[in-house]
């Protein structure tokens, strides 16, 4: 793994063609939606740039954003792995275990000082000092610190490490954060999804390999060139949603004919991702095209923002089951009858002192 | 005037006649925003509900609908007004008379004001049998306008610019002015919530507001819904 191979360098060692790469070029600078001379560009970055070292680290996860990762179809998992990064420790698929890979992340923040990328999978634990989370011995969130401060740029994938995802759910007993919240002095890339789309994430990687810094990010920090746009933006079955075609149940006919599933409960109208236009599985299907509704994977905290299967959320200060619905008709139905009351002790008060003279007022109109 | 002529009249009916007191205290702005603001807030309460519970399901071809479409146009365009015609009414605060800058702000550092307050809640208590006279907002009135009136509009005004600019796209006006909204609350879910509640606050505050004006106008000895039209504020006291 010597630092100074490029990635035209890897792939011509094995066997790739020079025509083969150019259009890899194209096809990559298309994906990522780069002018006319971004093949050229991207030609040019695989050609001189060293290889990026990339630490990936593992917190509290379930590693489905690692199952999403090798997936990834355009580009292949193996040429991001293998060819367009040095990928250098990760520890649920590396072939060193123990000592020797711990040795691994001491050598690269040495040898690379500022100069990798660390991708963070999960999310460290603060409670109990993070003992929820050891790692080698030591609390996740020490080692995640200790990284990040000797890294370039941090990569949160999915939502584990972008909002928090299930661990960090109400009531949240290990008091688990986004990384967002222990590294605070490096550019961080929110690439949230439970699990983002594997060639999100490739994509991602594929930029900041490409261009050496990192793509244009929202206000929450989420890359533009996917998180742009919602679900529902983009959504097949938008005309039906504008029409007035809704799913009212799972097993009605209007769910056979693949009508909207906004009364179904789904979030396509509050979700940021690529889904609808990426889709999953080398763009097999997603899960609106399956017939369910979006759950809001890829946005802070959907876990509490339930339930799934309905358009309004709960608000749990209310109660469990409440919603804006349900307070907001209670309180209504309680001021129309107190002012219901109100008007009757008025009206009563008002026959009683019928056939009275007025009295006068006391005081004249005041400013 | 020829006040003996109708004391002659009224003594035919055994009513007494005096002269009553008004003051212009509701400016032509003030009217024309009062009125084309409930206008639009009844528009956006019906259209608010049904955009979170549509209408049923309608059958055939998608491309022989657009329901969802009139609805939420009818939403957006009811929401613009409102937030062009609150901004003019702002700025017509710094022009009219005291009673137009009642709307934004509370002068909680008077003794007078809560005075007037504690007072006023003893008259809806039923505590006190005169309410006072005020040419503009009792100190009650005042607090519940700008607390809940105005800032309730405030709040749901920007959350539905910031809904409204999801769909008008990132790059868009209303994204570059509103998407702030999307830090205090990052995921959208919420603000659809909140502003979803904000329609019940804004419906519970129009409910006592119509009912206030009705009553206040019968009991209060002052003219409360006439002078939302014409302006004037009529005094009715027995002695002047």
């Amino acid at each position: 793994m010597s630092a100074t191979e490029t990635f035209y360098d890897v792939i011509r060692r094995q066997g790739i063609t020079r025509r083969n790469f150019s259009k890899f070029c194209s096809l990559t600078a298309a994906s990522m939606g780069l002018g006319a001379t971004g093949a050229s560009q991207v030609a040019h970055a695989l050609e001189t740039n060293p290889r990026v070292p990339v630490i990936w680290m593992h917190g509290l996860e379930c590693t489905c954003c690692s199952e999403s990762f090798i997936r990834s179809a355009h580009p292949l998992v193996k040429d991001v792995v293998l060819s367009m990064i040095s990928l250098d420790y990760d520890d649920t698929i590396m072939a060193a275990a123990g000592h020797q890979a711990d040795a691994i992340l001491q050598e690269t923040r040495q040898k690379y000082k500022g100069k990798f990328i660390l991708a963070v999978e999960g999310n460290p634990p603060l409670n109990e000092d993070g003992m929820f989370c050891i790692d080698g011995g030591r609390p996740f969130v020490e080692k995640l610190k200790e990284m990040a401060a000797d890294a370039m740029a941090v990569i949160a994938w999915g939502s584990c490490a972008s909002w928090g995802c299930v661990q960090a759910a109400k009531p949240n007993p290990t008091h688990a954060v986004p990384i967002d919240k222990v590294i605070t002095d490096k550019p961080i890339i929110k690439v949230p999804g439970c699990p983002p789309i594997a060639e999100v994430m490739t994509g991602v990687i594929t930029f900041v390999n490409t261009f050496g810094r990192l793509p244009e990010l929202d206000r929450q920090g989420r890359p533009l060139m996917f998180y742009s746009q919602r679900i529902h933006d983009k959504c097949y079955r938008r005309p039906h949603f504008d029409a007035g075609q809704f799913v009212e149940e799972w097993d009605d006919e209007n769910a056979r004919k693949g009508f909207c599933l906004y009364k179904m409960g789904c979030k396509g109208p509050t979700t940021y991702n690529a889904c609808s236009t990426v889709r999953w599985n080398d763009g097999v299907s997603f899960p609106i095209q399956s017939g369910h509704g979006c759950i809001g994977c890829s946005e802070d905290g959907f876990w509490d923002k339930g339930p799934f299967y309905e358009r309004l959320s709960n608000i749990h200060q209310f109660g469990i089951e409440a919603n804006a619905d349900k307070i907001g008709i209670a309180a209504t139905a309680a001021v129309v009858g107190a002012m219901a009351i109100h008007a009757g002790i008025t009206a009563v008060g008002r026959l009683r002192a019928n056939g009275k003279p007025h009295d006068t007022p006391p005081s004249a109109p005041q400013k | 005037m020829d006040y003996a002529k109708i004391a002659d009249i009224s003594e035919l009916k055994g009513q007494i006649v005096v002269a009553r007191r008004t003051v212009y205290v509701y400016q032509a702005p003030v009217r024309i925003w009062h009125w084309v603001n409930a206008a639009c807030l009844t528009v956006l309460f019906i259209t608010g509900y049904l955009i979170a519970w549509p209408p049923g399901s309608l059958g055939g071809e998608a491309s022989a609908h657009y329901q969802m479409g009139y609805i939420r146009f009818a939403h957006f365009a009811a929401g613009q007004t409102l937030a062009v015609f609150f901004l003019m009414r702002f700025v017509w605060a710094f022009f009219g008379n005291a009673a137009s800058k009642q709307l934004f702000w509370v002068p909680v550092w008077k003794k007078n004001f809560w005075d007037g307050l504690w007072n006023e809640a003893k008259w809806y208590a039923f505590a006190v049998k005169f309410p006072r006279q005020y040419v503009g907002h009792n100190p009650l009135a005042h607090l519940m306008m700008f607390f809940v009136f105005t800032l309730g509009t405030v709040f749901m005004i920007c959350t539905g610019f910031a809904l409204y600019s999801q769909g008008a796209g990132e790059d868009s006006l209303w994204a570059k002015l509103f998407g702030w909204v999307f830090l205090i609350f990052p995921n959208s879910q919420d603000v659809h919530t909140y502003h979803h509640l904000g329609l019940w606050v804004l419906c519970i505050f129009a409910a006592i507001h119509v009912y206030a004006a009705v009553r206040e106008d019968i009991m209060s000895r002052q003219s409360m819904i006439s002078s939302m039209i014409s302006g004037e504020r009529q005094f009715r006291d027995d002695k002047v």
